[in-house]
């Protein structure tokens, strides 16, 4: 058995946007491949817009991919039915106030899962699970029947988590599962994560927008720019030395909560905005902010190419 | 000239809810000087936009100022008609809010909501306040702004949107600029736009901008002096580098370790354990005390007042107190 748990291949996601009389497609996802080792984080960073989101719900088959495959343990995912995929690979949404039904009792949001798979036999089973899920993600056993609405985003948040853990997965996508948390919360439910992984050994694909976040929790990072995934390496190899000129510009752009480290490093300004992803610039879609575009640029799409130690880079100039 | 530019003293701003008297800000003072960049630093709930919105008094109808004074440049704001205060946001002091998709009105063009502010405080008018506006949009780095100027807001991207509310707010070139959480709305990339640029306009410009955030980063890379605020009070103020790189309160402290920074990557975090207070029941003493591990009994009790650590920085905790009081060196 590899050591392989999602492989996605050439993955592509369009949305059908209509414009006048013609329907157009939206590029949300334009030919993405990468792996997810067992118990291994991906983490997963992009601009908004980036088609990032997209990536993981289209693996967990909320949406139909328009092309490509995504492979789970060696089998084609949209081959599965996919009641028995889900529970092999599980969500924790990004908004804590809306992912949770507002009628329905902790008990029962983590119960759920355990229902609609038929993984408890009687009631006392059930209700012993759940206690057990809630003491994983830190919440007492008296929250159980009560409603989110009672709960602080934080905690909600733990109730999202112990939900995807219902059933056991092995592969989980965050998105963005700490973005809509205070700072001083964030942390709590960072560690959590990564105490969940050291026990469960659950792998999980990491998709934020803040890279001091992404590189504390991540092994390897993939960054995501107009639909395509322009560099992959190990977290401090990407840090330290970041080769692609997008991936250069947004470390440099991180503001670090350090002054002395901040006011002395050089920002790369990256000029003007991200172009449409109805209107995709020909060739490298960053040309048009790139320092270093060229006319190859401009005329053909680089691929991502092995740049040695696992570190692949998808630019012409670099 | 030695007074201060603004100076707030013991602002206590509350609203009025169903549920009760929520004290939104309890005791809040600071000064600000000339060309200085001030950080308000603190989580949702701590009191830092509404100490902003106070100083505009453009408070919800809830809202209500019930203490304290705002003195800018030695005059209390209170004594102020509702006339003079329309003469003091835009001219004297200005903000820009978080969100720059809905702080500009959808059905007007970016011409008329900028030369709107023009000519309501200067005597440019038409043709003059128009090429005020353009002007406005080129200093703040927007191609093309004849073109800009007859656009909606929904034809910008948000960085775009951000820098109209920036030329806005700098129409009629204001002493004090009030950003609040500019950014937080944007990407990172747009953000070190926004930054850089807001950086640029100080320099050049020479207003004084308190900043409201409750990035870290956004903080140390942009401010002189940091105040950093929990449960509607400060609980610590200093310059970027004493509050950095010498916190003395306990949640300055707990707030720099569970945040990721360049040193800690291969290293647990270290939260802050707890969740963030209730505004409606606030402790008797110090509000931070139910999620600080080294409270004491004061500590639940007293509300502990601010110390001098050093000329550049004060904390109000009372283990700092009691570090004085056994000599050692706080």
């Amino acid at each position: 058995m590899s050591d392989t748990l999602v492989e996605v291949k050439n993955l592509k996601q369009y949305f059908p946007v209509r414009s006048g009389f013609k329907t157009i497609p939206l590029k949300a996802v334009d030919d993405v491949s990468f792996t997810v080792d067992r118990g291994e984080t991906l983490g997963l960073v992009g601009e908004s817009g980036c088609g990032k989101t997209t990536v993981g719900r289209t693996i967990l088959r909320l949406y139909e991919p328009t092309g490509g495959e995504i492979r789970y343990n060696g089998e084609l995912v949209t081959d599965r039915n996919i009641t028995a995929m889900r529970k092999q690979m599980q969500m924790v949404f990004q908004d804590p106030y809306s992912s949770l039904d507002p009628r329905m009792t902790v008990e029962d949001i983590i119960g759920e899962p355990l229902d609609v798979h038929h993984l408890c036999s009687n009631r006392k089973e059930r209700r012993e699970k759940i206690l057990e899920l809630m003491s994983y993600v830190g919440l007492n056993a008296e929250h159980a029947r009560r409603y989110a609405h009672e709960f602080s985003g934080g905690q909600r948040q733990r109730i999202g988590i112990a939900r995807a853990l219902a059933v056991d997965p092995k592969f989980i996508v965050c998105d963005e599962p700490v973005s809509a948390l205070d700072v001083s919360i964030q942390a709590q439910v960072i560690n959590m994560f990564e105490q969940l992984q050291e026990k469960l050994g659950v792998a999980y694909l990491f998709i934020a927008h803040d890279l001091l976040v992404v590189h504390h929790i991540s092994r390897r990072i993939a960054v995501m720019y107009l639909g395509k995934i322009v560099e992959v390496a190990e977290s401090d190899e990407l840090n330290e030395h970041p080769v692609h000129p997008y991936t250069e510009s947004l470390l440099s752009a991180v503001p670090i909560p350090d002054p002395d480290v901040t006011r002395a490093r050089k920002r790369i300004l990256l000029e003007g905005d991200v172009p449409s992803p109805l209107n995709m610039p020909t060739g490298c879609a960053f040309r048009t902010r790139c320092r270093f575009a060229t006319e190859q640029c401009a005329n053909e799409c680089p691929a991502l190419t092995d740049r040695g130690g696992g570190h692949f880079v998808a630019c012409w100039n670099k | 000239m030695s007074e201060k530019l603004l100076s707030v003293q013991d602002l206590h701003t509350s609203f009025f809810t169903d549920a009760g008297e929520v004290q939104a800000v309890n005791g809040v003072n600071f000064d600000l000087d000339r060309g200085e960049i001030l950080g308000i630093v603190g989580e949702s709930g701590s009191g830092k936009s509404v100490t902003a919105y106070s100083i505009m008094q453009i408070l919800a109808d809830t809202g209500k100022i019930v203490g304290g004074r705002i003195l800018y440049k030695g005059e209390d704001l209170s004594k102020w008609s509702e006339k003079q205060m329309q003469g003091f946001r835009g001219k004297c002091c200005s903000i820009i809010f978080q969100d720059p998709m809905t702080s500009l009105n959808p059905v007007f063009t970016i011409g008329s909501q900028l030369t709107e502010a023009i000519t309501l405080h200067t005597d440019k008018h038409g043709r003059e306040a128009n090429a005020r506006a353009a002007e406005l949009l080129t200093l703040v780095g927007i191609n093309e702004p004849e073109k800009r100027l007859k656009q909606y807001p929904f034809e910008l991207s948000g960085g775009m949107r951000q820098r109209v509310m920036i030329a806005m707010a700098l129409a009629c070139e204001p002493d004090i600029l009030i950003a609040d959480e500019p950014t937080t709305a944007l990407d990172v990339t747009i953000q070190a736009q926004i930054l850089e640029l807001m950086q640029d306009l100080q320099k050049k410009l020479g207003m004084a901008v308190i900043l409201v955030t409750h990035d870290l980063g956004v903080i140390a890379d942009m401010c002189d002096n940091i105040v950093v605020m929990y449960g509607g009070r400060i609980c610590e103020r200093g310059t970027a580098h004493e509050i950095f790189y010498n916190p003395k309160h306990e949640y300055t402290r707990g707030l720099l370790r569970s945040i990721p920074n360049v040193n800690n990557m291969k290293k647990k975090l270290i939260p802050i354990s707890g969740t963030p207070i209730n505004m409606l029941c606030m402790p008797k003493g110090c509000a931070f005390c139910a999620r600080c591990d080294n409270a004491m009994k004061i500590c639940l009790t007293e509300i502990p007042q601010e110390l001098w650590i050093n000329d550049n920085h004060k904390a109000a905790c009372w283990l700092n107190v009691r570090d004085a009081f056994e000599g050692k060196e706080v």
